[in-house]
């Protein structure tokens, strides 16, 4: 007999089969890249010179070039969207403007990386000359997570109880003051960390790096910002579609997913431990 | 109203405010005497705690907001173009209906509007802060945790902690927007000898639901029912014989 306990358990069980579902497919992709990208992890893996076109030696400059790809992405993004976040809800008065400027930062977030690179290699690449470099690269990148960051700050933000501004606003503070001393502070952990959690894209983004910054092998560190950089995610795409002897580099695609797998999973882990951290010492 | 423009601290002329094209008060004329406590009653929405909160321009953050008329503080009008609200605001301190603590240690919220407005000698600010625990009756509470979070406060010592902060900016006026009205009986009453204490410095505005409430604090009474003045006089007499009928069926409970 078909009664509503019946279908209660059976929603249940149909729920938790779809999440199941997920966490296998998830959990058999790593499982597969740890069991054959561990054996190659090693010092000489992890911090020497690609030899022979990848197929022999590491992946150093591919790891240096993606963690300057995200530092420096990072620092162009994080203060030109948390400055956005707070114009917007703070400073603009609510309207049709601000609307339409959500809207278009909303689309933003939905253009496809290729576009972004593009676009990139146009503006950056070309027009300003940067030439393929770290620069433009970073710069690409930042247009790219500047929606994420801004929405993530805009939310911080809005999480800040309105009494806050208002008592301070009601001690003679200026509106900057007040969002300075009294409103920055409690949502600059989650501005942080919401915006980490963004960038985590970054790091494995290869559409948009492909055409202004990485370079296909180049066997050193940059000397400077207007320099081209290996980078994780192409050079994996290299080794696993554009290589000579597919088969022979099949280890060396497996370690450089495994290590760029593990590059993402430490940043977000980062971001959580610092929202922990910082939840603990804010509340309200 | 007998009492010449001169003595009084606070005076509306003919005060319109409209929250886009609503009009939420409607030509408002009111004088409220220094040293003494208006309270401003009436049912919700009828604009008391709007005008309230425009005697320190608070509406000014509201977007879509607009202010028709003039509000004096000792003779200046507080909404002229060249006025400093940061000014307006250091003379008229506010304590809001929810207490808004900051979420940092119980000295920092006190010492937070001296340090605003430039006092950063530390031992300055641990006298204002003393002194302004004592007048607002906190101090014997949290003297020896003055480093601990706000937040552990209970809801009176909350609202006790916002009156201190208002407090410590030495403000000559000071609004609240039903300060009691989340307390328990006793917070409240507390809270309630506290005005009877301050009233001596002070020229104090108190919105409040509570008719007893007015009726124990204040000297003067208005009474707003949909954005109108409809009567202001004498606590006492307001209370007993009130002029208006409409007042009199709020009073005596028969509406709001």
């Amino acid at each position: 007999m078909i009664n509503k306990a019946f279908t209660q358990t059976a929603t249940l069980w149909f729920m938790r089969l779809l999440t199941y579902c997920i966490v296998i497919v998830i959990g058999y992709i790593l499982f597969d890249i740890v069991k054959n990208g561990l054996p190659v992890i090693g010092w000489n893996f992890l911090f020497t010179n690609p030899e022979r076109a990848g197929a022999a030696g590491g992946i150093f400059p591919a790891i240096v070039g993606t963690l300057c790809l995200i530092t420096g992405t990072i620092t162009v993004a994080l203060p030109l969207g948390i400055g956005a976040a707070i114009y917007l809800s703070e400073y603009a008065r609510q309207g049709r403007f601000t609307q339409m400027i959500r809207l278009a930062i909303v689309t933003l977030a939905g253009v496809p990386s290729i576009v972004f690179g593009l676009f990139g290699l146009g503006l950056f690449v070309f027009f300003f000359k940067f030439g393929t470099s770290i620069l433009a690269g970073n710069l690409t990148l930042a247009c790219m997570v500047l929606p994420t960051i801004i929405v993530a700050s805009e939310e911080s933000l809005r999480a800040v109880p309105q009494g806050f501004r208002e008592g301070s606003l009601a001690l003679g503070a200026s509106k900057w003051q007040t969002i300075y001393k009294n409103v920055l502070p409690y949502s600059l952990p989650g501005m942080l960390t919401g915006s980490i959690l963004g960038v985590g894209r970054v790091a494995g983004e290869t559409a948009p790096i492909l055409l202004t910054v990485a370079a296909f092998f180049l066997p050193r560190l940059p000397h400077s910002i207007f320099d081209q950089v290996m980078a994780l995610p192409y050079h994996l795409y290299i080794l696993a579609t554009q290589h000579p002897d597919m088969a022979l580099v099949r280890p060396m695609q497996y370690g450089t997913a495994l290590v760029l797998i593990a590059l993402v999973l430490g940043l977000n882990l980062g971001a959580i431990a610092l929202r922990i951290y910082f939840r603990k010492k804010y509340t309200w | 109203m007998v009492t010449s423009l001169e003595t009084m601290k606070l005076s509306v002329r003919k005060l319109n405010f409209f929250y886009g094209n609503r009009q939420a008060l409607f030509n408002i004329d009111l004088d409220m005497p220094a040293q003494q406590v208006t309270a401003l009653i009436g049912p919700s929405g009828c604009g008391k705690s709007t005008f309230l909160r425009s005697l320190n321009r608070m509406n000014d953050i509201i977007d879509h907001t607009r202010v028709e008329g003039t509000i004096l503080i000792d003779g200046l009008d507080i909404y002229h173009a060249k006025m400093d609200v940061v000014a307006l605001r250091k003379k008229v301190g506010m304590v809001f209906q929810k207490s808004n603590p900051f979420p940092k240690s119980i000295f920092d919220n006190v010492a937070f509007g001296p340090r605003i407005h430039g006092q950063k000698d530390r031992k300055k600010l641990a006298e204002i802060v003393e002194k302004s625990l004592n007048r607002a009756g906190l101090w014997s509470e949290v003297k020896d945790r003055l480093e601990h979070g706000a937040m552990e406060l209970s809801g009176g010592q909350q609202q006790r902690l916002c009156i201190a902060r208002a407090l410590a900016i030495d403000p000559e006026i000071l609004l609240m927007d039903e300060p009691a009205s989340a307390l328990d009986p006793r917070s409240t009453s507390r809270i309630e000898d506290l005005i009877a204490e301050l009233r001596a410095d002070y020229t104090i505005v108190i919105v409040t639901h509570n008719m007893q409430q007015a009726a124990r604090v204040s000297d003067h009474t208005a009474f707003f029912y949909e954005g109108n003045l409809i009567e202001m006089g004498p606590t006492t007499q307001l209370f007993t014989k009130p002029r208006e009928k409409q007042t009199e069926d709020y009073i005596t409970g028969r509406f709001g």
